[in-house]
């Protein structure tokens, strides 16, 4: 075992010291679980995000049974029935009379796996017309679990699409202030610190002002993650230009030089990839930035608009506190937010122990 | 250090105007002005929309408006906010002071809990007070502010102990002055909790490691060796060097609290800056969201400039000139 360590590079290294830390990977796990049912909604939610049923409006959650009568049976749930309290608050009562079969593989409304295959076969459905409200319902209807795993789409990937763009806009703006200095270096630091100057929420409201009111919702989708990432970019670059200082000055970048190679090739060939272990936990520390500012901004009615959802816009929901109050069960969605941003933390501080073991030892 | 100071405000102004400048375009070029929230309106008359975009000079070239708008700026002259039609800095300066009334106080409290915190949990290090105080940051530094925000109000809902939202209970004009003061620190409670929570974590962990390096030092072993009593090693010779590099994230602390406090505030409805500058952006109120983006700047280069002041008396080491 020993001697296979000696040709394990400094990376295979970090990711087996990763591989031991218990609470990282279960992290991963998490991670993984959450991204794969947001690819794979459709079939994994009962309903679709846009069902509404404004009968089940605030509709508490649903009981699944497995007893009957002391006896162990096939999962069931009871029909509902609304109706009003003496003081005109929305009741469900369960009708015991009525009983619908939780359907495995049940069909429903129709759709394309992964875009490409049609079909109706949902992961979990009920018999007809009872309804399965795992986690309740919201003010239309609409099923909150099925909810939550499509917003999780837009949650989810606001996330690494935004990361991914402001990355890219960081590395090659640090990089080449880093590298070039000088005149360059001013300038572009300036620009930096321009953006950083600016309170980002202040900043985020006011590029938001800039898009169009009638932009579709895949527009406005992508004009989120644009801004997020014009946010984003500054604070990244600047830390990156630090490292590129001192880089220029090795000898193999004078090598590099000499050979004639183009400074563009030697920055991102030879510079950046020297700033790798720091952007890779930078990268997972900032994820939760971007899915918390897509949330904050759909909170307050300026980000995804409805019927689409993403965790963000079901919160908003929840900032009227008699909601709140009557109907608990639609904060779930600050419950995921919260889940993936601890992921996200967790993974981001193991990882910066792995990569760097002689930063902090324990 | 005066030089320094004004070195550092010349250099923040063009900053400021190209980043209006950018403001200002992206506003002007979508579609649509406040003009036409107006022009909805039967009873306005299409000469009285005519005068407005006269007076305002909505019907130059965007370009021209914005020299117009930094002619104004020149003579402190912010411009008129169509919404309220009254002059911007009029609602301004009120909504400035209350979001710097929450920022302030986050601010406070923040540093009151965060350093004590980090330094307890340094020099019980690995134990299980530290663990738990490490739990609780991780737990905390993940939880959304307005998730918060939610639960506090809630929460104060429920028992009415604290007010929900707003600034002023409604007999606030009654009060004594004493009274008054009481009135604003119940409301203020809960923004200024749902925002510090999440900084209290950061810094808390930052203070910690600080204090885990500054013990590691050798002067602190010759102050052990010397017999100095336990107390005065931890808060004479490791806090005041572990404290230093906090300074600098001052500047940065207050400017990320401004934008924190922004989303705190519309969510209890604090009539501060940030829920100004929502119904602004709204409703295209290009001036009044113009002079709060400026606000928000010349607030985080104060806070900054602060920072760098504060560090040379901290630390005589470091010198700007």
């Amino acid at each position: 075992m020993i001697n296979n360590n000696r040709h394990h590079s400094q990376f295979q290294l970090a990711l087996q010291r990763f591989r031991g830390n218990k609470t990282a990977m279960a992290c991963v796990f998490i991670l993984g679980f959450l991204y794969f049912s947001a690819v794979f909604a459709e079939f994994l939610s009962p309903y679709s995000y846009k069902d509404e049923q404004r009968q089940y409006s605030y509709c508490p959650p649903t009981p699944v049974h497995f007893f009957d009568q002391g006896r162990l049976t096939w999962p069931y749930v009871y029909g509902l029935q609304l109706s009003f309290n003496e003081f005109y608050k929305r009741e469900y009562v369960t009708d015991v009379n009525t009983k619908y079969r939780v359907k495995l593989f049940a069909s429903g409304e129709s759709y394309k796996l992964l875009g490409l295959i049609p079909t109706r076969v949902h992961l979990l459905g009920v018999e007809s017309p009872g309804r399965i409200y795992l986690l309740g319902a919201d003010s239309r209807g609409r099923d909150i679990f099925s909810r939550l795993i499509f917003g999780g789409r837009v949650s989810l990937s606001i996330g690494l699409i935004g990361v991914l763009i402001s990355f890219t806009i960081g590395l090659l703006i640090g990089g080449a202030a880093g590298y070039y200095g000088g005149r360059v270096d001013n300038y572009l630091m300036r620009l930096c610190e321009m953006v950083i100057m600016f309170p980002g929420f202040y900043l985020l409201l006011a590029l938001r002002s800039a898009v169009p009111d009638d932009f579709n919702s895949v527009q406005v989708y992508f004009a989120i993650i644009l801004i997020l990432s014009f946010i984003g970019w500054a604070s990244l670059a600047r830390i990156i230009r630090g490292m590129c200082l001192s880089l220029r000055e090795r000898e193999y970048v004078l090598a590099a030089k000499s050979l004639g190679v183009n400074d563009f090739h030697i920055i991102t060939q030879h510079i950046l990839p020297h700033t790798l272990s720091y952007s890779i936990f930078a990268v997972m520390l900032s994820i939760p930035g971007y899915i918390l500012g897509e949330s904050a901004l759909s909170l307050i009615g300026l980000g995804i608009q409805d019927p689409f959802a993403s965790w963000g816009n079901m919160l908003s929901d929840a900032m009227s506190i008699v909601r709140i109050k009557f109907a608990p069960w639609i904060l779930w969605p600050a419950f995921f937010i919260f889940l993936t941003v601890i992921c996200f933390n967790i993974i981001g501080n193991v990882l910066r122990d792995c990569l760097d073991p002689n930063l902090k030892g324990n | 250090m005066w030089v320094y100071i004004l070195k550092r405000f010349l250099v923040a102004i063009p900053m400021i105007l190209i980043m209006a400048l950018a403001t200002f375009l992206l506003m002007g070029s979508t579609p649509g002005n406040y003009l036409d929230t107006i022009r909805m309106d039967p009873q306005v008359s299409e000469e009285t929309i005519g005068y407005y975009q006269h007076l305002y000079k909505l019907d130059r070239p965007l370009l021209e408006q914005f020299f117009y708008w930094i002619k104004n700026l020149l003579r402190l002259e912010f411009g008129y906010s169509f919404h309220y039609n009254v002059p911007v800095t009029r609602i301004i300066s009120a909504r400035l002071l209350n979001t710097f009334i929450l920022s302030f106080a986050s601010f406070v409290l923040t540093w009151a809990v965060a350093i004590p915190l980090g330094i307890w949990a340094a020099v019980h290090r690995n134990q299980w007070i530290d663990r738990l105080i490490q739990l609780f940051s991780y737990i905390f530094l993940s939880l959304p502010s307005f998730f918060i925000a939610m639960i506090l109000l809630y929460w104060a809902s429920q028992t009415g102990v604290l007010p929900l939202g707003g600034m002023y209970g409604p007999d606030y004009d009654q009060l004594t002055l004493l009274g008054k003061i009481g009135d604003i620190l119940t409301h203020l409670a809960i923004p200024t909790v749902a925002l510090s929570i999440g900084s209290i974590a950061a810094l808390q962990r930052i203070m910690r490691g600080n204090m885990l390096e500054a013990l590691g030092q050798k002067y602190i072993l010759t102050a052990r060796a010397k017999g100095l009593p336990e107390n005065k090693v931890v808060y004479h010779h490791a806090l005041r060097n572990a404290i230093n590099p906090l300074i600098t994230l001052l500047g940065y602390e207050f400017s990320s609290l401004l934008s924190g406090a922004a989303l705190i505030e519309i969510i209890c409805s604090w009539p501060g800056l940030g829920s100004l500058m929502l119904t602004a952006v709204r409703s295209k109120d290009i001036y009044l969201v113009m002079t709060s983006m400026l606000m928000g700047g010349v607030l985080f280069i104060i806070g900054n400039l602060l920072a760098d002041i504060l560090l040379v008396k901290v630390d005589p080491r470091i010198r700007y000139d």
